[in-house]
């Protein structure tokens, strides 16, 4: 028998340390080759790792949410072959994703968090657990503590769901409990005295725990309504860590400056039904925001301040030719950013071609990091679910974020009757430092006047 | 000077000490144990184990003595016994070694570390132990005192010449041909009757009215009338008032109020115990005490953070099983496991002739406690085992809860009943009713049984009575 110590191997991209967010084995497992162990995640991409070795693994090394240098010695597997073959180290390989070019070696799986964790530590005391001494006294006394108090008489079974625990015992009466009763309540953190008792006299069994610990205690009030205790702890890694670092920088250094303005969408809906009246490969069926991509090019075009990085540490506000276009997209681990590069080579069709793409990539977990970073501006859509106005969180370092909030037909005035309308509002924030309330309204005014005469998108200017 | 830095340092390598260090060690804890006597405390080395072994010589010593005097109701007799006594307590000091021994190697195997000497607190981390070359200062995370007791001195009997302790008692050259022993609890008695079988002729003096003061009357009856078999004098409600002045001698006032002169070679003065804090160092510290005892709580948790107490230190009862049950609760702790003290009994006995155990509450206790009781009681002249070992006296004791059969104690006094304390133990450990005792199959012809017939008698229908 061999043992061989699994590293950390280069996850590719350069990067010198990981984040581990996931086990797939613990001690004991046997394994074979090419089952997953671990996970670890870097800036944008999560990587399994699988083992290079049959065997059992004896060893693992580090916590969810640590992060590691490259080569850190993270499973130690229990290999049978020739007896004495000396320890040696295995940095696995990476699995490859089929369809990505050999210079992207990570298969990023965003839709895998850390399973939340259950904190069983969390415990109450349970003040009725008396301590044994007694008095000063003389002589060598030998009483037992005056603990062992049972219950009062013993209620059926099944109790009637109208009495609540508190009926039967009389107060401070110690629950009836064997000590591996005990030992497990207080390993999970249940304070016995809430715990019904079917045995006789009250007497709580494994199975009444187990009941309280699966369904909560009964009875303890109106039927059906049960009181829970306890607390889920989950801890904040990986994608969810990133997320929730990248929105606390923003908040905390960007001063936003929100603008909501509605827009009348009528025009838009109709072109945008005449053209998916025949979705073609090329031209496939239109969503509102290639238009909004669209109208969005053209007016960076004249406000090229907003389409910018500002390096705040720096002192530099890097303004982009190239519009890359952000789109904020929900995916069932967490928000992610895939980036439509280039909106301004690419015309409307273009634009939801290759969105339609990056959503796909991001939501199965397959987008690249080259398709997750890189963005200049962004684009953040609930569409139904988009509520009236929002106030984005700008993506730091960017400078602006525009918000589409939910299309509805509102009666309009237009100087003579109300008319139906299709109107839609957008949010949009601002970073105010370099960017003054007068250039956000002009750049909210310009995205309106274009979406609501949706034919000036289409003529070169 | 170098510094020993640990997560865990435990003060006193007595039963709470030692099980507190090796739990500890188990669960990874780096841990260093400071004892200034032997391993093992009091218990090991001058109380527990020394004095059963010497009871058991004393019982082997008094049957033999019987069989000579063709005493024995089944014929057998033999020759005068002879006692090496020198023989008996090597014999003794032989197991205490191997029990010390046997700690040592357990300390070793959980990776503990032993530092020899006199531990002093310097502050709530910090402890300088004396050792054998030169101080030694312990950092600790935290600190568990488990220092144990000693026997109380009376200020007109100081130890020392003719006038011993428990201890001095187990070390002694030979048999004193008279003893007077000071104080009727159990370790008085214990040692008392010993003495008496091997020979000597032993007074007991008690202050108050019976032996045992902490046991019921009914308990304390076989073993007061076996005494008066032993030729054992007992004087109640007696006061000791000093040795007389040719040192042959302790001066007794009677409860009647007359002086009495006592010929004793030796006194034994066995009053109680008190804890053992004195050069500990507890003045650098702010720990609440109770009395003379270090107040915790139902973590042995004391006042101070990161300092816990237990065993005798920590009050009544003074008992090895109770200070090793704290001792594993505190490690597991200090391994950051949810504990408190969840224990309903913690069973004491008596190694008398007979002996007497007791779990939880007596009957007068239960009553005390506002509890309805019934109590079931079985006697051992009805219990065949007892029979073929000629020993009858005694009985087994059940106490439940009237309305619901949950026991609340149990009591036995007979020859051998302190192995029944395990099943007494964990019948009320397991919230026992007597339905539970009764239906549990108890194996004949065993002395156990009585467990059994005692709760069918509370039920109301035991077989064999």
């Amino acid at each position: 028998m061999a043992e061989r110590t699994i590293k950390l191997p280069d996850v590719g991209e350069g990067i010198a340390e990981a984040e581990l967010v996931e086990w797939h084995v613990k001690v004991g497992d046997v394994v074979r080759e090419d089952d997953m162990l671990f996970a670890v995640m870097t800036d944008k991409a999560t990587v399994e790792i699988p083992s290079p070795v049959e065997g059992e693994i004896t060893w693992t090394g580090g916590e969810i949410g640590e992060t590691l240098a490259i080569g850190s010695a993270l499973v130690r597997i229990k290999v049978a072959g020739e007896a004495g073959a000396a320890e040696e180290d295995a940095a696995p390989t990476p699995p490859r994703h089929a369809g990505e070019g050999p210079q992207d070696p990570s298969r990023s799986t965003q839709d895998r968090g850390a399973p939340p964790s259950r904190n069983p530590g969390a415990s109450f005391e349970t003040p009725s657990a008396r301590a044994p001494q007694d008095d000063e006294g003389g002589g060598a006394r030998a009483t037992s503590a005056p603990a062992a108090t049972p219950k009062p008489p013993a209620p059926v079974a099944k109790a009637s769901p109208s009495r609540g625990p508190a009926s039967r015992r009389s107060p401070g009466e110690k629950p009836l409990a064997s000590p591996a009763v005990r030992l497990k309540a207080r390993e999970a953190g249940i304070d016995l005295r809430q715990v019904q008792g079917s045995g006789p006299g009250g007497r709580i069994g494994h199975e009444d725990l187990d009941a309280f610990l699966t369904r909560g205690p009964e009875g303890s009030g109106p039927a059906g309504l049960a009181r829970r205790t306890g607390t889920t702890d989950v801890k904040v890694v990986g994608l969810r860590r990133r997320i929730a670092e990248k929105m606390a920088k923003s908040k905390s250094r960007i001063p936003h400056i929100t603008i909501v303005e509605e827009v009348d969408v009528s025009a838009l809906e109709d072109l945008r039904a005449a053209l998916n009246r025949k979705p073609t490969a090329e031209r496939p069926k239109l969503t509102i925001l290639p238009f909004l991509m669209r109208a969005m090019v053209r007016a960076l075009g004249e406000q090229p301040s907003l389409n910018a990085i500002y390096d705040d540490d720096a002192g530099i506000v890097h303004q982009h030719a190239g519009i890359h276009v952000g789109i904020a997209t929900q995916t069932p681990s967490g928000l992610v950013v895939p980036v439509v590069q280039h909106a301004e080579a690419r015309d409307v069709w273009g634009c939801a071609i290759e969105l339609a793409r990056l959503a796909e990539r991001a939501r199965d977990g397959t987008a690249s990091r080259d398709e997750l970073t890189g963005s200049t501006i962004t684009i953040t859509s609930l569409g139904a679910l988009g509520g009236i106005a929002t106030t984005p969180v700008i993506n730091y370092p960017e400078v602006a974020i525009v918000g589409v909030n939910k299309m509805m037909v509102r009666p309009v005035w237009d100087g003579a009757a109300f008319v139906p309308r299709k109107m839609m509002n957008l949010s949009s924030s601002f970073d105010h430092r370099v960017i003054d309330g007068w250039d956000a309204a002009v750049f909210v005014q310009r995205l309106k006047e274009l979406l609501e005469t949706p034919a000036m998108l289409f003529i070169e200017s | 000077m170098t510094e020993i830095t640990c997560k865990l340092l435990v003060i006193g390598a007595g039963p709470g000490g030692y099980v507190c260090a090796i739990r500890a060690g188990q669960l990874g804890i780096d841990t260093v144990v400071v004892e200034s006597g032997p391993l093992g405390g009091s218990c090991l080395n001058v109380g527990c184990i020394p004095s059963k072994a010497m009871i058991h010589v004393a019982e082997e010593f008094e049957r033999a003595t019987h069989a000579a005097a063709g005493r024995m109701p089944f014929g057998l007799t033999a020759g005068p016994p002879a006692l090496d006594f020198p023989k008996a307590v090597e014999w003794k000091d032989g197991i205490v070694g191997r029990l010390t021994n046997g700690v040592a190697a357990l300390l070793r195997r959980a990776k503990v570390k032993i530092v020899h000497g006199r531990a002093r607190f310097r502050d709530g981390r910090t402890v300088e132990v004396e050792t054998e070359t030169g101080p030694q200062v312990i950092r600790a995370e935290t600190i568990v005192i488990a220092t144990g007791s000693a026997p109380v001195e009376l200020p007109f009997l100081p130890f020392g010449g003719s006038v011993i302790s428990s201890t001095g008692a187990l070390a002694l050259p030979a048999v004193p041909a008279r003893l007077a022993v000071v104080g009727g609890g159990y370790i008085g008695l214990e040692l008392g009757t010993a003495f008496a079988k091997l020979g000597a002729k032993v007074t007991i003096v008690e202050a108050q009215d019976r032996i045992l003061p902490l046991y019921d009357a009914e308990l304390t009856g076989p073993v007061a009338k076996r005494l008066g078999e032993l030729g054992v004098e007992v004087l109640l409600g007696a006061k000791a008032r000093g040795a007389t002045p040719d040192g042959q001698g302790l001066r007794v006032e009677t409860r009647e109020g007359e002086d009495r002169r006592i010929d004793a070679d030796r006194i034994l003065v066995t009053v109680g115990r008190a804890p053992v804090t004195g050069d500990l160092g507890l003045d650098e510290l702010v720990l609440d005490m109770n009395g003379r005892y270090i107040r915790v709580g139902d973590r042995c948790e004391t006042s101070m953070r990161g300092i816990y107490a237990i065993g005798d230190v920590t009050g009544e009862p003074m008992l090895a099983h109770r200070a090793m049950a704290q001792g594993e609760m505190v490690a597991e702790i200090v391994a950051g496991r949810p504990r408190a003290w969840d224990k309903s009994c913690i069973p004491a006995i008596c190694f008398t002739d007979p002996e007497i155990v007791s779990a939880g509450l007596s009957p007068d206790e239960a009553k005390a406690a506002g509890f309805e009781t019934k109590v079931g009681k079985f006697p051992f002249t009805a219990n065949g085992r007892a029979m073929t070992l000629d020993s009858e006296e005694g009985f087994v004791r059940i106490v439940a809860r009237a309305e619901t059969g949950i026991v609340l104690g149990v009591q036995a006094v007979g020859r051998n009943v302190s192995e029944l304390s395990a099943a007494f133990g964990l019948a009320i450990e397991m919230g026992a009713h007597l339905e539970d005792v009764a239906g549990t199959i108890h194996a004949h012809p065993t002395l156990g049984e009585g467990f059994q017939e005692a709760a069918l008698k509370a039920l109301g229908h035991a077989i064999h009575v």
